[in-house]
């Protein structure tokens, strides 16, 4: 296409030859064929948070975050308060509950500031400035009614935002992400650890509140970027090494490790001479972004997506390149699509498809594995992997084009599609375009009818 | 600017384009092309203007014709004779009986059509009077005529006609009264001076004389004085008159006071800038610093005098703006009876249609109707009010049956512009009771009578008027009696006075002349209210008329990124110094046009057989030329831009293998037409705008441009075997970019296609000529078209990449190596829409048929968004999916639409649905539709 535009005139560069799957412009499985920019934000947005049905929030560098209608895109509320980049977000309560008129929404900031907002009126309710440190996550029990905020140490709030018990400070590092664990108790990220706290509510034996530290797992061997609840009983932890383990959240003990994803692809024994240059990016073994539908987990993996099966404890489905840079956020929709989004700016719509069990090594992806530095040892395994564990295949059916930077995290909604936010500033809507039609349709004769009313009634 | 060093302008007219030259006006704009035009008899070939006045010293003669010179052989003092002899006795003159005082008459105008066989003119009249204190009987007779040959064209046009010349005739009385007024003030003036100085005289003589008796000099004096005491008060009468007249048709009409808003003529107008209040002051301002003059008080009525220009009857700002009104009106009612009504009709059937217009008809054409009504809403019309604006409550004069309260208020309320010289010289003299009511000198503008009036109305003073010697101590104790008694003497004086008014129209005007619309007294007409709801319909017709005039005129600036509109251009040529040649400038577009094209190319061709290839300058020495020949500019500009499209697309036939050449030398050309447009715009910009003229650049339009549009639409299409993909893109709401080096390549392209580019219905102009940075998402849901340049740069190469990464919602057209990638057609609709070997040789032809097809587009998208049971389940069972399949067959079995054509239709569809649904909300960007389909490369 580039080459067409740049006409005959141009000495034709040698274009790279692009190793990331590619899909034309022929999409049939994609639905996404209307999309709406919103504008507002100054500065990267990062987070989107999910409110209910029809709202979500937006925040990012710019400190200021926004209510927006996802149907008609319009913004809701502006939530001017903090100086500095936004560092995390939460809605409160998560899941909307039957008295809709107490919806609110935590931020914290670099700032140290954590404002609390009613997302009604979009007015700030309540100011807590007593952080040390700005804070690097936030956390909600809806089942006590409190939420924690990380930074250099742990501390519970409640929703009048007093505080009632805190950790003592971690030397030199932070805590980067909390889950909620079993019984009360919290793991919480500190670079290469997971420490896992319990919290002592109020009670009549105790006085007041408690938070005590349980243990500390040191298991990873670097940092840890993810952090993800699995079901009742297992969580998982993925680390800057690609280091995947998954622990049991009773007793706190692993259930499984995975530490070789970049090396799942076999190496096929390729004739030597066909090198190609790999990007730094696609050596990358981060684990940037985990998530699950309780069978399996699906990692965004350097460049590459893989899908973890729990019961088999195997990759059974991977993608090593399946975007030209760093995959940022992962997630399956409820419509079974695998989405991934990406620093390269677009998102890609995956479907996990059986493998035709006749042949699996001419199917379309397995040329693209053809990669990778010849490494004997690791091989054999990755033949053993491949034998046994693949079993499916990842279709790339669709990618989203729109954003110029990358694409930091999108959010689903059933009925209006996705909202995906980006370092371009941008929030983009996408619809399905033959939906959105229908329900024009609706809301037209809806309007007529009114307008008939109307005419009768006067 | 105009030394384009590589133009070569070099053209052969081959057969085709000779054949079709597209350079006049559709045919039905002018009548020479019609061929059942019945101008054959006639001896002018347009439609004109004509002011005549029956004068009072020379008979009716001819006073000024619109346009100025439009007349050719035409009699038009014959013809002045003919419609002036048809007027009616236009007033009365002098006393009335049963009053002692002369009596204006507010007469309607009369509205007459005549036909003269002899000069093959039929012409629509409209008779006005306007007032002059020197004038026999104080009125001049005048009258506006519509003179056209087809008589046809008058009568259907009638309606519109009146409209349009009361209002004219209403601006030029308006200021004919304010004029008058002012006269009288003087006049007044002089006979206070007068009778100040005579009664002086008439002391001296009575203190000299103690013998007993009057000599026959004191006696002639007396008589002198009280001849002059009678003349003050009729002339009283008069002001008082007039500007009770003014006041009542004021209120009438619901406006109050013009604006500052129409200050733009020149300085010499300077009353008309001033607002209401601050034009008392001046006025007063202005009858104070005049000297009075000692008169010979005989009577009003003098023959002898130079009798007063129409300009000085009427003050200067409102015979400009009556001029500029006529104008207009003018222009509207050119061309053939047929093409006004169908374009009457089709803007009646466009306001039906604003569901679905919005899409290729002008937008603007609708909002800005709109905006504009609210607009005219706020700065009403120019109506001098000479009565400030608490008098106008004043119940008097249009209350017959008004109670004696009713008088005592209105009679308190009568404004008396009495002159600080008078005031002061009389305040000794006046009787004590009246001192209360006098205001300080130079207080106030007004003198009210307050506290005044009782004693008068019960003492009924009035005879001292008749010049008694006790009247002679206190003139303005007498004066303001008078007024007062003029006002209120007795009811029955009052009505009397209606009375008479109402014989003397029913008499004069009704009977007596056979005009066609029926004359409603004046006096009726103000107590009537469904005269009054006829006003205020003619007043909106006007505006209306008003609107459409602008937007026939104003100029949709396609082509030339300025922003002058060809309005302003027209208007402004007709003020430009005196012609060369005796061209009737503002008419003769289509006519004058072939002359110039033809030097040109004359030119041009002589340049090509010496075969001097690059010999730049010449183009821009022609121009220069033809500027310095002094032709009609807009002549120029249209012309040589129908030359121009001949020289380069013949340019374009000869070279079209010979690649670099011959686009180096294009551009120029086309940017070299902008500057010149830009040029002549300016030559005449200083001149500000009429107010009626519309001041923003407007997206498409009528009349030339849609000319121009159609017929580079027809090159394109000819020229682009791949004209219909495009055209697709378009149609089916893809974005198409026109990629290309250089500007005026790009631009023509961008024109041609613009006629496709449906309306998203948002604000947002959808079509940018030319664009020179990468694109971003944000362009991609306003822009449908665009002009991208393609440089080599770091910059091109960012944009190119840009291109490359949206390449899925874009059309590229590359115009340098003319090749194209889109979504490939299938489908009849875009076949017919665009043939390439299509038989259409005009423009304006192909612009309409392009329109129709595109308006029957727009019905069936229309009929198919407001079908209920094609979107809605008819009951609850209905699945979703049977739904969806009765929608395509309706499309497909229904509305014949076969696979892409209903791709856009429902595109349509989506448009009109988010109109109507006021989609999207404010400060919400609009959505970005798309289809994931592949695209293909296509070549010539």
């Amino acid at each position: 296409m580039l080459r067409w535009l740049l006409g005959g005139r141009d000495v034709q560069e040698p274009v790279e030859k692009s190793l990331v799957l590619c899909i034309g412009d022929e999409q049939p499985q994609n639905p996404y064929t209307e999309l709406r920019v919103l504008k507002g934000h100054s500065d990267i947005v990062r987070f989107i948070a999910w409110i209910d049905d029809l709202r979500f929030a937006s925040a990012g560098d710019d400190g200021v975050v926004f209510v927006w209608n996802v149907q008609t895109g319009e913004r809701l509320h502006e939530l001017r308060g903090h100086s500095r980049p936004i560092t995390a977000i939460a809605v409160f309560p998560s899941v909307l509950q039957l008295q809709p008129e107490s919806c609110h929404l935590l931020t914290a900031s670099s700032d140290k500031t954590v404002i609390i907002w009613d997302l009604n009126t979009g007015t700030q309710i309540y100011l807590l400035t007593e952080f040390q440190s700005s804070v690097k996550c936030l956390m909600i029990i809806e089942r006590l009614d409190v939420w924690l905020s990380g930074g250099d140490k742990v501390c519970t709030w409640n929703c009048q935002a007093e505080l009632l018990c805190k950790t003592t400070c971690f030397k030199d590092a932070d805590v980067s992400s909390m889950i909620e664990l079993p019984k009360n108790n919290i793991a919480a990220v500190v670079r290469k650890d997971v420490v896992i706290f319990k919290l002592i509510p109020l009670s009549s034996e105790t006085q007041a509140w408690e938070i005590i530290e349980m243990r500390r797992l040191s298991n990873h061997e670097d940092d840890i970027r993810a952090l993800i609840t699995i079901n009742d009983n297992t969580f998982a932890t993925g680390s800057h090494i690609g280091e995947l383990i998954i622990w049991d959240s009773l007793d706190w003990s692993v259930q499984a490790s995975e530490s070789q994803f970049w090396n799942a692809a076999p190496q096929f024994d390729k004739p030597a001479e066909i090198k190609i240059s790999l990007t730094p990016n696609q050596h990358e073994t981060c684990i940037h972004h985990l998530s699950s539908d309780r069978e399996n987990i699906f990692a965004a993996i350097g460049t590459g997506i893989y899908v973890y099966n729990l019961q088999t404890k195997t990759v059974i489905a991977y993608q090593q390149l399946a975007h030209d840079s760093r995959v940022l956020h992962i997630a399956k929709l409820p419509n079974n699509q695998l989405v991934s989004c990406s620093e390269d700016g677009s998102v890609r719509l995956w479907e996990l498809q059986e493998l035709p069990p006749a042949e699996p090594a001419t199917s379309g992806l397995f040329n693209m594995w053809g990669i990778g530095r010849p490494n004997k040892q690791q091989n054999q395994m990755a033949k053993r992997k491949l034998e046994c564990s693949v079993l499916k295949t990842l279709e790339l059916i669709g990618d989203l084009i729109g954003h110029s930077g990358a694409v930091r995290m999108f959010l689903y909604f059933k009925d209006h599609g996705m909202v995906t936010c980006s370092t371009d500033h941008l929030i983009i809507l996408w619809k399905d375009g033959e939906m959105e039609s229908q329900f024009r349709s609706k809301k037209l004769f809806q309007k007529l009818e009114q307008e008939e009313q109307y005419a009768a009634s006067l | 600017m105009i030394t384009a060093p590589d133009v070569v302008a070099l053209t052969h007219e081959d057969d085709y384009e000779e054949q079709y030259r597209d350079d006049s006006m559709p045919p039905f704009q002018f009548q020479p092309e019609n061929p059942w035009s019945k101008t054959a008899t006639a001896k002018f070939e347009k439609d004109f203007i004509l002011i005549s006045e029956f004068s009072e010293q020379v008979g009716p003669q001819p006073l000024l014709t619109i346009p100025e010179n439009a007349r050719d052989n035409f009699d038009l003092n014959y013809f002045s004779l003919r419609i002036m002899s048809v007027d009616y006795q236009a007033s009365f003159v002098g006393h009335p009986p049963g009053t002692s005082y002369p009596k204006l008459n507010f007469v309607e105008d009369s509205k007459v059509v005549l036909g003269d066989s002899k000069e093959g003119a039929f012409a629509y009249v409209h008779h006005l009077t306007l007032y002059d204190l020197e004038a026999r009987g104080f009125v001049r007779p005048f009258c506006v005529a519509y003179i056209s040959a087809d008589e046809n064209k008058i009568m259907q046009q009638f309606q519109e006609l009146s409209d349009d010349f009361s209002k004219a005739s209403e601006c030029l009385k308006t200021g004919n009264r304010k004029a008058f007024a002012t006269e009288l003030e003087k006049k007044l003036q002089d006979l206070e001076y007068t009778r100040n100085v005579l009664h002086n005289e008439t002391e001296i003589q009575k203190r000299s004389n103690d013998k007993g008796y009057y000599s026959s000099v004191a006696i002639e004096k007396a008589n002198e004085l009280a001849n002059v005491e009678k003349c003050i008060i009729e002339h009283e009468d008069l002001l008082m008159q007039i500007r009770t007249y003014s006041h009542k048709k004021t209120k009438d009409a619901h406006y109050f006071s013009y604006e500052p808003e129409y200050g733009t003529e020149p300085s010499d107008t300077g009353l008309g800038h001033q607002s209401n209040e601050s034009c008392d002051k001046i006025n007063f301002s202005n009858s104070r610093s005049y000297t009075p003059k000692f008169t010979r008080a005989k009577s009003a009525k003098c023959f002898e005098k130079k009798l007063k220009t129409l300009e000085e009857l009427c003050d200067s700002y409102f015979f400009n703006q009556t001029l500029e009104q006529l104008k207009q009106v003018e222009k509207f009612f050119r061309g053939d009876v047929c093409y006004l009504i169908t374009s009457q009709i089709e803007k009646l059937l466009l306001q039906q249609q604003r569901l679905t217009s919005f899409l290729f008809e002008d937008t603007l054409f609708f909002d800005k109707e709109r905006t504009e009504k609210q607009q005219r809403c706020d700065k009403p019309l120019p109506v001098f009010n000479i009565l400030s604006p608490k008098d106008l409550e004043h119940p008097c004069l249009s209350n017959e049956a008004a109670s004696f309260e009713s008088y005592k208020s209105c009679v308190e309320s009568v404004p008396i512009k009495l002159d600080q010289q008078v005031n002061e010289e009389s305040y000794h003299g006046t009787v004590a009771d009246s001192i209360p009511c006098k205001n300080p000198p130079g207080a106030s503008d007004y003198l009210e009578l307050e506290g005044k009036e009782k004693g008068s109305v019960s003492s009924g003073e009035s005879i001292e008027v008749l010049g008694t010697e006790k009247s002679c101590p206190a003139p303005i104790f007498s004066k303001s009696d008078s007024q007062t008694n003029l006002q209120c003497q007795h009811p029955e004086i009052v009505r009397r006075k209606f009375v008479v008014t109402k014989r003397t129209n029913s008499e004069d005007s009704i009977e007596v002349l056979c005009t066609t619309e029926s004359l409603i007294p004046e006096d009726f007409k103000a107590t009537c209210p469904s005269a009054i709801y006829e006003e205020d319909n003619t007043l909106d017709n006007e505006e209306e008329k008003q609107l459409s005039t602008d937007l026939v005129q104003s100029d949709a600036n396609l082509n030339h990124s300025n922003g002058f509109s060809k309005a302003d251009f027209e208007n402004n040529t007709i003020m430009l110094p005196v012609l060369s040649e005796p061209v009737d400038s503002p008419c003769c577009i289509g006519k004058e046009s072939p002359n110039f094209t033809k030097s040109v190319s004359t030119f041009v061709t002589e340049e090509y057989n010496d075969g001097v290839v690059n010999v730049p300058p010449q183009r821009s020495k022609t121009i220069d030329q033809i500027f310095h020949s002094d032709f009609p500019q807009q002549d120029d500009r249209n012309g040589l831009y129908g030359a121009d499209d001949q020289v380069l697309s013949t340019y374009e036939k000869k070279y079209s293998d010979v690649p670099g050449t011959g686009e180096t030398v294009q551009i120029p050309v086309d940017e070299y037409l902008d500057n010149m447009s830009y040029i002549s715009a300016s030559l005449c910009s200083d001149r500000t705008p009429s107010p009626a003229l519309p001041n923003c650049p407007i997206k498409r339009l009528s009349g030339k441009h849609k000319k121009q549009s159609g017929r580079n639409s027809l090159w394109f299409i000819r020229q682009y075997s791949f004209a219909q993909q495009a055209i697709f893109s378009l149609l089916t709401g893809r974005m198409l970019v026109i990629v290309g080096e250089q500007e005026g390549k790009v631009k023509k392209l961008v024109n041609a296609l613009s006629t496709f580019v449906p309306n998203c219905g948002s604000d947002s102009d959808s079509i940018k000529q030319w664009v020179t940075f990468p694109l971003h998402i944000n362009h991609l849901q306003t822009w449908k078209l665009i002009g991208l340049q393609r440089i080599a740069s770091p910059l091109g190469t960012s944009i190119l990449h840009s291109l490359n990464r949206y390449s899925r919602y874009i059309s590229i057209l590359d115009c340098d190596n003319k090749t194209l990638r889109c979504p490939q057609y299938k489908g009849l609709l875009i076949t017919r829409l665009a043939d390439h070997r299509t038989q259409i040789k005009r423009g304006s032809t192909y612009y309409m048929h392009v329109h129709n097809m595109l308006t029957q587009l727009c019905s069936q998208a229309f009929l198919y968004t407001f079908c209920h049971h094609l979107h809605l389940p008819v009951d609850e069972r209905e699945t979703e999916e049977s739904v969806t399949c009765r929608r395509v067959n309706f499309l497909k079995h229904h509305l014949g639409l076969m696979n892409d054509d209903s791709k856009i239709v429902q595109y349509f569809a989506d448009l009109i649905k988010m109109r109507y649904l006021h989609e999207p909300a404010k400060g919400v960007n609009p959505v970005l539709r798309f289809n994931y389909t592949s695209s293909s490369v296509f070549k010539i």
